[in-house]
């Protein structure tokens, strides 16, 4: 069963082409990340999925929908969204912001409470955090707000935009492992932009490349570490690779 | 001295309730059209710039002459309304303040609106867009609510500047703190301008204290502030509308509308009429401080009853006669003339003139061996003339100036009070003078001849507006003023009014002319 569906997908901004025809499907339950330099078309890509962008060409089907038909804000009530900046609502509390899109959806105070109650525990921050406004919170603990947002309304489907590329290193490992732990656990279909080949390898099923507004490389993390005929594609693989044989060696001395 | 601040505190309640009523209502209508018109701008960069310029070129013109400039054309628009609908409405009083002092306030409202909604975070839009919001929603529940404390900043600037500029609305006939300032300006009540000037400040001080209250309740969410902030807006509110309430549920709407330009003999002649008005049973409003070309007007519209204004004035600015065939049969000709071209009646003669003269101090006069205007052109190159306001522009000084050939070293305008002031300090040598002026007697002063007759006769009439001609209550009390005050009498009774020491009130002044 594929959840999400991009046919041929081409953007242009003022006749300058960010993406072409770029294809692809991604099954339920499956965890992708999409890789590359900056300009090479992720971002742009992910958010035609929520239609936060209308591709100029090409299709995007949900659950086999295709996405133009539908009206925009419905459909991203039904989908995750977490994004590097996070975006929490800075004049409402944790709890509310957190049960902003069950809201949106006329859920009862009740039902809001106890799922606002439920993904703090989800996203590992103590109960007391919710009376508090977003100002009183640390970076890390923020970006655990912004994915439970994004998770409140019960999505099948998260959408992650450099979602710890603001965090330092202790905080964004432990948090990309919350993350796929999550994904398991809800039977999400995940798509995270990251530009950190690194994590996309330890955490994505699926590892998509893109240069230049294509897909170059499409495969699983084990299949790309064993070599990729595309010289952009095997340097880009090359460098983490090289950084963990180091590490490797300073650990054994 | 406790004596003028008494009557002028007495008079307080009516003028504050309506400086509240005119400053609140005004910032509401202007919240009303400047708050949407930000959230547009907000969202075009184009529109912004448009709506900004405007507000911001309607702010340079001086807020007079905004006021002033809403009176005519409230006059067109009402006479095209009557023409179609046959109903027309008050170009005078509340409705061109109101419209005046609304366009005043929108500038900061706007600005700080537009401010308020661009200078929102593009990762919280953009965070508002990904959890699913419409439009509509994220404007309601995140934008407006984050812009609140910015937007609240700039209707606390606007409800100072309305406040403040609301003052003015007194030349256009509405009541309003700057009664005070006008008339105790003209009639140099210091005590009066002070408390006109207190009392507006201390309202400003006042709202600006709970606006900010609500501000800081908003910007820091304490509900406590901003609810209480908002109470007393609104007791605030209620407590200055109480007196005018109270008014209009005891009397209902005055019957009479009497009607003074702006200076001391007009206030006086005023409550001259007023009084006979009352006295017979009649309940009166008066609108002074009305500019000149606004009271006939006003008059001829019928939104006042009843004014006194003088036959040279009538003759040259309404029926823009330039020659001068005699008093008698100027007072015939006008009263034909306005019956005719306004339906306005010429009542009656008061018996006095005020006529415009050129007025000297003695000493001066006899050194230069200045007399007549004749005497006046062939020195005059030497010295400097003071006009009131309108003198300069007014038929009569263009008649003067061309029959003998005037010519100054320099000419200088003042509000009347210091046009005298100026004439002793030594600023000014010659002025123009009004020949009824309790002043001429007091200061010693001169009124050269006119040998020529270049100005024409001022006699002091009583017009009564197209509407009034049949209401029997209003001739009754009126007519019969008519020839009973020479000029020796209307001088010392605008001397009260206008000395330094032991002034009496308008009301007061206008006893002295019935004895």
């Amino acid at each position: 069963m594929t959840a999400i569906v991009l046919e041929k997908i081409g953007k242009t901004y003022d006749g300058g082409a960010v993406l072409e025809t770029a294809s692809l499907s991604i099954a339920k339950g499956q965890f992708v990340a999409l890789v590359g330099g900056s300009g090479a078309g992720k971002t742009t890509l992910l958010k035609t999925i929520n239609a936060l962008i209308a591709p100029t060409s090409g299709r995007v089907l949900i659950d086999g929908q295709d996405v133009a038909g539908q009206p925009g804000p419905a459909l991203r009530r039904r989908i995750g969204y977490v994004f590097q900046e996070v975006g929490l609502f800075p004049h409402l509390t944790v709890a509310q912001n957190i049960g902003v899109t069950p809201s949106l959806l006329d859920w009862p105070a009740d039902r809001i409470a106890a799922r606002v109650e439920m993904l703090l525990d989800l996203v590992d921050l103590p109960p007391d955090v919710a009376a508090r406004l977003p100002a009183a919170l640390s970076g890390g603990q923020r970006q655990r707000v912004g994915v439970a947002r994004a998770l409140a309304a019960e999505p099948s489907i998260l959408l992650m935009d450099e979602p710890f590329g603001a965090l330092d290193p202790v905080t964004r490992v432990a948090l990309a492992a919350d993350v796929r732990r999550l994904h398991e656990a809800l039977g999400l279909t995940t798509v995270m932009v990251t530009h950190d080949v690194g994590e996309a390898l330890l955490m994505a099923d699926r590892v998509v490349v893109m240069a230049g507004g294509k897909i170059i490389a499409d495969d699983t993390p084990a299949a790309l570490m064993a070599g990729h005929p595309d010289p952009r594609v095997a340097d880009l693989i090359a460098a983490p690779r090289r950084q963990a044989e180091k590490l490797a060696a300073l650990a054994h001395g | 001295m406790d004596d003028r601040l008494n009557q002028a505190l007495s008079l307080l309640p009516e003028r504050l309730g309506w400086h509240v009523t005119l400053s609140a209502a005004a910032l509401a209508l202007g919240l009303l059209i400047a708050l949407p018109l930000g959230v547009l701008a907000a969202r075009s960069p184009r529109l912004r710039w448009i709506s900004l310029a405007g507000a911001g070129l309607i702010q340079t013109i001086p807020s007079l002459a905004l006021l002033a400039l809403f009176y005519p054309l409230l006059l067109l628009l009402s006479g095209l309304s009557v023409k179609l609908t046959g109903h027309g409405f008050s170009a005078l009083g509340f409705l061109p303040s109101l419209l005046a002092l609304t366009l005043y306030s929108m500038l900061p409202i706007l600005r700080n609106t537009a401010a308020g909604l661009t200078g929102v975070d593009p990762a919280v839009v953009e965070a508002a867009r990904g959890v699913g919001m419409t439009d509509r929603q994220r404007l309601w529940r995140i934008e407006l609510p984050i812009a609140l404390p910015v937007i609240m900043a700039g209707v606390r600037t606007a409800a100072v500047w309305t406040i403040g500029a609301a003052t003015l609305s007194t030349p256009v006939g509405q009541t309003s703190l700057g009664d005070y300032i006008f008339s105790g300006l003209q009639t140099e009540d210091w005590v009066a301008v002070l408390v006109g000037c207190a009392a507006s400040a201390v309202l400003a001080l006042v709202v600006d204290q709970l606006l900010g209250l609500i501000e800081t309740g908003v910007g820091r969410r304490k509900r406590g502030l901003w609810i209480g902030g908002l109470a007393g807006l609104a007791l605030g509110l209620v407590a200055a509308l109480a007196p005018l309430a109270g008014g209009a549920l005891s009397q209902g709407r005055p019957s009479y509308v009497i009607g003074a330009k702006n200076f001391s003999e007009q206030y006086i002649l005023a409550e001259l009429m007023a009084g006979k008005l009352e006295a017979k049973g009649g309940r009166v409003e008066r609108k002074i401080n009305l500019g000149s070309a606004v009271a006939y007007r006003a008059l001829a519209a019928g939104e006042i009853d009843a004014y006194v204004d003088y036959s040279g004035t009538l003759w040259a600015n309404v029926l823009n006669r330039k020659d001068n065939p005699g008093r008698a049969a100027v007072l015939d000709q006008l009263k034909t003339g306005l019956k005719e071209r306004d339906g306005v009646v010429l009542l009656a003669p008061l018996g006095f003139e005020n006529a415009y003269a050129l007025a000297m101090r003695r000493d001066k006069a006899q050194a230069l061996g200045i007399k007549t205007l004749a005497d006046l052109a062939a020195k005059g190159s030497n010295l400097t003339m003071g006009g009131d306001l309108e003198f300069f522009s007014r038929p009569e000084w263009k008649s003067v100036e061309s029959a003998y050939g005037l010519s100054f070293k320099a000419r200088r305008q003042f509000q009347p009070t210091f046009m005298y002031r100026a004439l002793g300090s030594g600023e000014a040598d010659v002025i123009s003078a009004f020949s009824s002026d309790g002043r001429i007697a007091a200061d010693d002063l001169v009124l050269l001849g006119d040998p020529k007759g270049a100005l024409p006769p001022y006699d002091a009439v009583i017009l009564v507006s197209p509407k009034r001609t049949g209401d029997k209550r209003l001739i009754g009390a009126l007519s019969p003023l008519a020839g009973t005050i020479d000029v020796k009498t209307m001088q010392a009774a605008n001397y009260a009014v206008d000395r330094d020491a032991g002034k009496l009130s308008a009301a007061e002044a206008a006893r002295m002319l019935t004895r």
